[in-house]
């Protein structure tokens, strides 16, 4: 019965100490958003409104769209149509290759990664330098984030210290993480400078004045741009929002939602080439058209990518990015994962306890935990049910319509605490895994009630 | 067909219900606001890892700024009575040249009490000199104090550059170990001076 999850899941938990600094570091993230939430008198009415601002415009998407590409074109931006993931990296290769840029810097961004980007562009010789400091973390281990908003956060300071020895010539051993952040600081500064062209993504891009928004603490997005004169923002088309009223609700949540923040350092709007640059935009779909049609999941267009609902998540907190199979965790990663290919990334529907945490701190109230129960109902009509499972349901369903084998069942039930040990705990059993099992009563409700010992 | 075509097509074929939009007025009006605005602002700038100096009435702004950075040689400013800055951003060729300013003097436009964000909105040719310099101060009118971020939007503006910023505190990251560290690639210190 395990999944890919499950499996990569235990293998997390074997370093137990790592394990629990996650799971215990997360969730101070999670008890900050609490924190800074509750200073705000109208917070659930912020994302009522949130929410019904992105169901307006992720409903009027055709008309915001060609508004936005109107405005943006009216402030001096080239603007683009990504159908795919292939056309979106393509579109971007011919600026670069247009321009003749070699040399190319990018903020942290997600459609990024989903559409796999930096491998196309190295690919294809140009080289592509991460400037958020845990993406650059990762791009020099070659490995991938864990999490959308602390990437790095399975990192620990000593590999990062090593790495930092061969790639920026720290001093060995030296670990403290204001020295290697500063170390990064004075290498990536080259980095900015000597960039022929920068790349950010966007939070938001606001259709009635043509401008995107960034949102960063680092002012990685903003160095990046302020240096080279070819700027390129690519993001998914359900980051639009009507105007810069609705940005005053969604600025007020995000950060909050995401890190415990009152806002991110830096809220940067970009609304027109610099003097003497250009600036390029690229509308991405890559499959979001068609999430609109699928009413039971259409909310997961909502979703303002700020990592709230993985802090909060048991399971993500426990298991780590990695186990997940699709490239963005945690419950909203779960269901952007079966909306692209449920064959291929069912594994991670079990990844939930169905406790509801992430639905409930969601600023933007996507049905989380809805939709994966949604999902699980349909794992049999995608033939990927559990097999184990299926057969105790066929089991219970069995007792359920036997009144007397049921009560049977129920009578025996207490023999299992007199079992040894191995007949209990053992490879078939999931519920006695890092788990005590609790005593089965000698009395069942029935018998009890039957013989009037229940007042 | 092109792709804008294709993607406006398969929107229009697959939006199912059309939700309104929503009035945010009931929202806006009930918003946070604080009696003490400026005490507000002073406290979470702090907290964001900043400072707020006040400006008394007839202060010498420039003998204040060499107080708080005595040891700053090269300050950049593009404000006319900003005279202890040693040059103007926009006198160097290129954006790179800016990198080793250890002070910039810039105006900030707006300050909002519910996140001690400041909306500096670029009115130089090289904006790179708001994140580029080690330390930053904003000038701030204590007039152009705000509760919240609805009221800011209500007054914010792009300008001529079409670029905007709201700068809450100085540049930061927690990526490593989630230990908090200022100054990651931008300001490591920022001092707003409320006049």
């Amino acid at each position: 019965m395990s999944t890919k999850h499950s499996k990569a899941a235990e293998k997390f938990q074997e370093n137990k100490e790592l394990a629990g600094w996650h799971d215990q570091t997360l969730w101070m993230m999670r008890a900050k958003r609490d924190k800074i939430s509750r200073e705000v008198p109208e917070w659930e009415q912020l994302r009522d409104m949130a929410s019904a601002i992105k169901m307006y415009s992720n409903s009027h998407l055709d008309l915001l769209l060609q508004e936005f590409e109107k405005n943006a074109q009216a402030n001096g931006a080239h603007v683009y149509w990504a159908k795919d993931a292939d056309e979106y990296c393509s579109i971007i290769y011919n600026i670069l290759h247009g321009h003749n840029v070699h040399r190319f810097i990018k903020s942290k961004s997600m459609l990024a990664e989903e559409c796999g980007l930096n491998e196309y562009l190295i690919q294809k010789g140009i080289d592509v330098v991460e400037s958020d400091l845990g993406e650059r973390i990762l791009q020099l281990m070659h490995k991938k984030p864990s999490h959308i908003v602390v990437p790095a956060i399975h990192i620990k300071k000593e590999e990062i210290g090593e790495l930092f020895v061969k790639e920026m010539g720290t001093e060995p051993g030296n670990n403290d993480q204001t020295y290697l952040t500063h170390a990064a600081r004075k290498n990536l500064r080259h980095k900015f400078i000597e960039a022929e062209a920068a790349m950010t993504g966007a939070n938001f891009a606001v259709a009635s004045t043509g401008e995107f928004v960034v949102c960063t603490n680092e002012g990685n997005a903003d160095m990046g741009t302020s240096q080279p004169k070819l700027q390129i923002a690519a993001f998914g088309l359900e980051k639009i929002v009507p105007d810069r009223e609705a940005l005053g609700v969604f600025t007020r949540l995000l950060a909050r939602s995401g890190t415990g923040q009152p806002i991110t350092t830096y809220t940067s709007h970009y609304r027109k080439p610099r003097k003497g640059g250009e600036l390029h935009i690229i509308i991405v779909d890559n499959g979001r058209s068609n999430i609109l049609a699928d009413q039971e999941h259409v909310k997961t267009l909502n979703c303002l990518r700020c990592g709230a609902c993985m802090n909060t998540c048991p399971v993500y907190r426990r298991s780590g990015g990695y186990s997940y199979t699709y490239f963005i965790p945690g419950p909203i990663g779960i269901n952007l994962g079966m909306l692209k290919a449920p064959l291929h990334y069912y594994d991670n529907v079990s990844a939930c306890s169905l406790c509801y945490s992430c639905q409930n701190v969601c600023p933007a109230k996507v049905d989380l935990a809805d939709q994966i129960y949604r999902w699980r109902q349909k794992l049999d009509g995608l033939g990927v049910a559990s097999s184990s499972k299926r057969l105790m349901s066929g089991g219970m369903k069995v007792l359920m319509e036997h009144p007397s084998l049921f009560n049977l069942a129920l009578a025996r039930a207490s023999w299992v605490n007199s079992f040894p040990r191995s007949l209990v705990y053992n490879g078939l059993n999931d519920w006695g895994k890092e788990h005590e099992m609790p005593q089965f009563a000698k009395e069942s409700f029935n018998e009890m009630w039957k013989k009037g010992k229940v007042k | 067909m092109s792709s804008r075509e294709d993607i406006l097509q398969n929107i229009r074929r697959n939006t199912r219900v059309r939700y309104e939009k929503p009035d945010l007025s009931v929202l806006e009006q009930g918003a946070i606001t604080y009696a003490d605005q400026v005490a507000q602002f002073c406290k979470v700038v702090a907290e964001v890892g900043g400072r707020v100096v006040t400006v008394n009435e007839g202060e010498d702004v420039n003998a204040l700024v060499r107080k708080l950075y005595p040891d700053a040689k090269r300050i950049a400013s593009n404000l006319k009575n900003i005279t202890c800055a040693t040059f103007h951003p926009d006198d160097v060729e290129a954006s790179a040249d800016l990198d080793g300013t250890d002070l910039a003097v810039v105006d900030g436009r707006i300050g909002v009490c519910e996140n001690g964000a400041v909306w500096v909105q670029q009115d130089v040719e090289q904006r790179a000199v708001y994140f580029i310099s080690e330390a930053l101060i904003l000038l701030l009118d204590r007039k152009n104090l705000v509760n919240n971020m609805h009221e800011a939007y209500q007054k914010i503006d792009t300008g001529e550059y079409g670029y905007g910023v709201f700068i809450s505190g100085p540049s930061k990251t927690a990526d490593i170990e989630q230990a908090l560290v200022m100054g990651a690639h931008g300001a490591r210190e920022l001092t707003v001076l409320l006049l």
